[in-house]
């Protein structure tokens, strides 16, 4: 049933940012910044979304997640590779014994402008192609004009479709002006039944932020402590440079703990992320700042 | 009533901003009576791997930029430092230099500007060539820009050492990094203003003062850069340079010459130090 909307905490702009300078001041070094990396890179579903992937595109980013770079020893592989449905049965194939999962978009992504038969056959689809975990956008205009009812049906029949796969709900917290909406679609997505809640697309800007991910880790904090169920979060666009990622972990840490520090709770929405992760890892072993020259491109 | 005094804070030029280094840290120069005349920071590695970069991702627009573009911009750079030569002059003295010499310098320096700005449109022409070879091809070569380059600047005549060795490296569409004269920093970071109101774009030039001790060994082992030039004679130094910067085959120069006021310090050679040559086979009808 639909949660209520009206009794939820109200977000101060100036205080989010107060306390995200702190998660953003916390000096992390040498061993403790290498786990962080090595955890950060077992976060990171590769992503790819372009009109213009190939299956030789979807193949070679099959590859660098299983392969982020050989001359590294002691790396993990990245927890999944997200495409586009049509590519799904490619990337299963080229991931086939890996461990690494499939994740596609779905439900007429990025803008979610469809009916919702459509969305179901796009998910459907994507489902039976293969993919283990679907991430969904949510209808925003219905959002906007106040219809809640139909956000949060839309988000169970979804749900429905998945079966065993796992749901990732995109809030697309770009265009829902304030963190107060943030923080009432994410209420939406969860009781909905959303396995994870997922700030953005990345086609709209701003995309992740840490304040919206502050909020929606909130959201989860509090469902948490009402149902002593686990939903997972993945902030997803412009997290592009190790430093911003070790941050969302330290903000992952304090706000949720322990328990989401791992690729079951927790996952980056990225694509360059990779590269830098790696060149901080060989810089640590060789210590010579690293060239992008010398790391593969996808 | 009498005003404050208002002293300049000596910062760091990265990216075409005037940050304060990261650490925090600084560093007294003193005048010849052992009276302070500025504190200078002092860079880290840090700040360094950040000017990298900002200089690596500002150095392909600026080598696409038109040669009679990067001509006039060092032109530019010579009339805004004309303008403001007394302050240079001055800057110099307080850091030990006779006047004359100080006042030598400085014209010396915005002459050697207005040199290589005319070289611009010109040394594609006097460094490429078309090659005979006995097969069916038109086999010629260009010179390219090697790309980020690091310099390690002159201790003396640290104005007209300094821009002697940048001013032929992005007239060439490389972008640089600079680590200023150690005992005299001043006219480097004054310098940084004035490259900062000529329509440099930022992070074609990006000047780090502090010690060559923490630095030289960063800047010859990062990986991310292309060549780099050491002003000096510490064999010691050029030993351990010539080593870190064989890990990705940078190109090295070391100007080993005390005097930067010469006729010799004028060449289109000076320019060639940062190219790379390209050739190119270009298949044809016999």
């Amino acid at each position: 049933m639909i949660p209520n909307l009206d009794n939820l905490p109200v977000y101060d702009t100036a205080g989010v940012n107060e306390r995200i300078a702190r998660f953003c001041s916390r000096s992390i070094k040498s061993n403790s910044k290498l786990e962080g990396l090595r955890l950060a890179l077992s976060m990171v579903d590769l992503t790819t979304l372009e009109g213009k992937d190939t299956t030789g595109k979807v193949k070679q980013i099959c590859y660098k997640a299983m392969h982020p770079h050989d001359s590294l020893k002691n790396i993990p592989t990245v927890a999944a590779v997200c495409v586009y449905p049509a590519q799904v049965a490619n990337a299963v194939n080229a991931l086939k014994g890996s461990g690494i999962q499939v994740a596609s978009v779905a439900t007429a992504f990025p803008s979610g402008q469809s009916s919702l038969e459509v969305k179901l056959l796009d998910t459907k689809f994507a489902v039976d192609q293969g993919a283990n975990e679907i991430d969904m956008v949510i209808s925003r205009g219905q959002f906007l004009a106040g219809n809640y009812q139909y956000v949060f049906d839309e988000i169970v029949a979804v749900k429905k479709v998945c079966g065993q796969a796992h749901l990732k709900v995109i809030l697309e917290t770009g265009e829902l002006d304030t963190l107060d909406n943030v923080r009432k679609a994410s209420e939406l997505a969860i009781y909905a039944g959303a396995d994870f809640i997922k700030t953005s697309t990345g086609k709209i800007q701003p995309a992740a932020t840490m304040q919206v991910t502050y909020v929606m880790l909130d959201a989860i904090k509090d469902y948490y402590i009402k149902t002593g169920k686990m939903i997972g979060m993945k902030p997803a666009g412009g997290i592009s440079t190790s430093k911003i990622a070790l941050q969302y972990l330290v903000m992952l840490n304090e706000v949720l703990g322990e328990k989401w520090m791992n690729k079951n709770y927790f996952r980056f929405g990225a694509s360059s992320l990779v590269n830098d992760i790696l060149m901080q890892l060989v810089k640590a072993e060789t210590g010579n700042y690293q060239s992008s020259n010398y790391f593969s491109k996808d | 009533m009498s005003r404050l005094a208002i002293q300049k804070t000596y910062k760091l030029y990265i990216g075409g901003k005037f940050p304060r280094s990261e650490s925090g840290r600084f560093y007294a120069i003193n005048d010849s009576k052992g009276n302070l005349i500025a504190n200078m920071c002092l860079a880290s590695r840090k700040d360094f791997r950040n000017a990298v970069v900002i200089a690596r991702n500002a150095q392909s627009s600026w080598a696409n930029s038109s040669a009679l573009n990067k001509g006039q911009i060092l032109y530019r750079i010579a009339e805004m430092l004309e303008g403001r030569k007394e302050q240079f002059i001055a800057e110099l003295i307080a850091q030990g230099e006779t006047a004359e010499n100080a006042k030598n310098e400085v014209l010396l320096a915005i002459d050697r500007l207005v040199y290589f700005a005319g070289w611009s449109d010109k040394y594609q022409q006097f460094f490429s060539c078309i090659n005979p070879v006995s097969s069916a091809h038109f086999n010629f070569s260009v010179l390219e820009p090697v790309g980020v380059v690091a310099v390690i600047a002159p201790e003396k005549q640290s104005l007209l050492g300094l821009i002697s060795v940048i001013a032929p490296a992005i007239v060439g569409g490389n972008t640089v990094i600079v680590l200023a004269s150690e005992s005299k920093p001043l006219s480097a970071i004054s310098f940084a203003e004035v490259l900062n109101s000529s329509d440099v774009p930022g992070g074609v030039v990006n000047i780090l003062t502090g010690k060559k001790e923490e630095l030289v060994n960063q800047f010859a082992s990062h990986m991310d850069l292309n060549s780099i030039i050491y002003c000096g004679t510490d064999e010691q130094l050029i030993l351990s340079i010539s080593e870190l910067a064989s890990n990705n085959v940078k190109r090295t120069t070391f100007y080993k010459k005390n005097d930067w006021s010469s006729d010799s310090c004028e060449s289109p050679y000076f320019i060639e130090k940062t190219q790379e040559v390209k050739t190119t086979w270009h298949p044809t009808e016999i």
